[in-house]
């Protein structure tokens, strides 16, 4: 199969300091990935380059054959870690900026998430509560029709049952021409979803597997493996 | 559905529908829900659910047809082989841990017996 995102000998170094070493990764229309490391290993370094939020590094980097650039954000949906409303906005004024902005936003799909988010056009975005907001993030970005889309912890905020709510939203929403890239260190509430996953420690990728390759060969949920790799961090 | 993640999550969905066809839920030539169905209700990634049909179709329990879908078997011989199978392997299950625990044959047939009879485990 063709693939959607090329890595290839991907360097970056902020001043001295090296934050991704030698990255090679390919991923596949199809895929749920889980890029998975702790605090400080290249995550969100390497979701910026992809995202174009990065610009100054050395190596391949290509999303459906294209270069980072206008083209490849078109076509890249980002939830990013942090919200990124302005006090003032409205729901409805953060739909109209999304409806502006991306020629690929469904707004009746969105309207449907938020629906079932029980969340209200009308509201003022700072009024809602932390949970609240992720979730209307994640409506807004679910909605494109993207082949990339990137969840940068999308279940940091919200307690147990939201985030079951959180992870069926993404599997009833994903279609199998997109890719997702999911960045986490809450591995044991979403690892279920994954296809495949992505161990970054120190800036280098550690394992790059199918999970179910992965529990056949160890008996171990992706989850306690992690933990093994990651003990002495 | 809980799956444990410390094991392929393909093959738990294999004995769930297996278990679905013993039960009569899921009955011969009926039609089952699509990959993407599945997915959504099982929790999963829809890799795992293809998986798991796709093994299930290798054993002869699930047929696809390329136009309409996948059926059940029709095949009622291999469905009450399958009973039997997962009787077996269940009872295997239930002796090796009698065994972990030391109970002689004679004292579980005994409280097998007692059971069934005040009709404790039906």
């Amino acid at each position: 199969m063709e693939n959607l995102v090329e890595i290839c000998g991907l360097n970056k170094a902020y001043g001295n300091k090296p934050t991704l070493h030698d990255i090679d990764i390919f991923l596949q229309p199809g895929q749920i990935v889980g890029l998975l490391g702790p605090n400080g290993s290249g995550k969100t370094t390497l979701i910026k380059i992809l995202t174009g939020l990065l610009k100054d590094y050395s190596g391949v980097v290509k999303i459906n054959g294209k270069a980072i650039g206008t083209e490849t954000k078109a076509i890249v949906s980002y939830l990013p870690d942090e919200p990124y409303f302005s006090d003032w906005m409205k729901v409805k004024d953060a739909l109209s900026i999304f409806m502006d902005m991306y020629a690929d936003f469904d707004y009746a799909k969105c309207l449907e998430i938020m629906k079932k988010f029980q969340i209200e056009e009308n509201v003022r975005i700072k009024t809602m509560s932390k949970g609240t907001k992720e979730k209307f993030q994640l409506a807004l970005v679910m909605s494109r029709k993207a082949k990339l889309i990137i969840l940068d912890e999308p279940i940091g905020g919200v307690d147990p049952a939201a985030r079951e709510v959180i992870l069926d939203t993404i599997l009833e929403n994903y279609s199998p021409e997109q890719t997702i890239l999911i960045a986490t260190h809450l591995i044991a509430d979403i690892e279920r979803i994954f296809s495949n996953v992505i161990f970054i420690k120190k800036g280098k990728i550690v394992l790059n597997k199918e999970v179910e390759e992965i529990r056949q060969e160890s008996n171990k949920s992706i989850d306690e493996l992690f933990r093994e790799e990651f003990r002495y961090e | 559905m809980d799956f444990d993640t410390n094991l392929p999550i393909y093959l738990q969905i294999m004995t769930e529908i297996k278990r679905l066809i013993i039960t009569g839920t899921y009955k011969p030539s009926q039609k089952i829900p699509s990959v993407r169905e599945l997915a959504i209700d099982y929790g999963v990634n829809p890799n795992t659910v293809q998986r798991a049909l796709s093994e299930l179709e290798r054993e002869g329990l699930v047929a696809s047809e390329r136009t309409s879908g996948r059926f059940i078997c029709d095949d009622i011989e291999r469905i009450q082989k399958l009973r039997v199978t997962m009787m077996k392997e269940k009872t295997d299950q239930f002796l090796r841990e009698i065994h972990e625990y030391g109970f002689d044959e004679e004292e579980l047939m005994e409280t097998i017996r007692e059971r069934l009879q005040n009709g404790k485990s039906c």
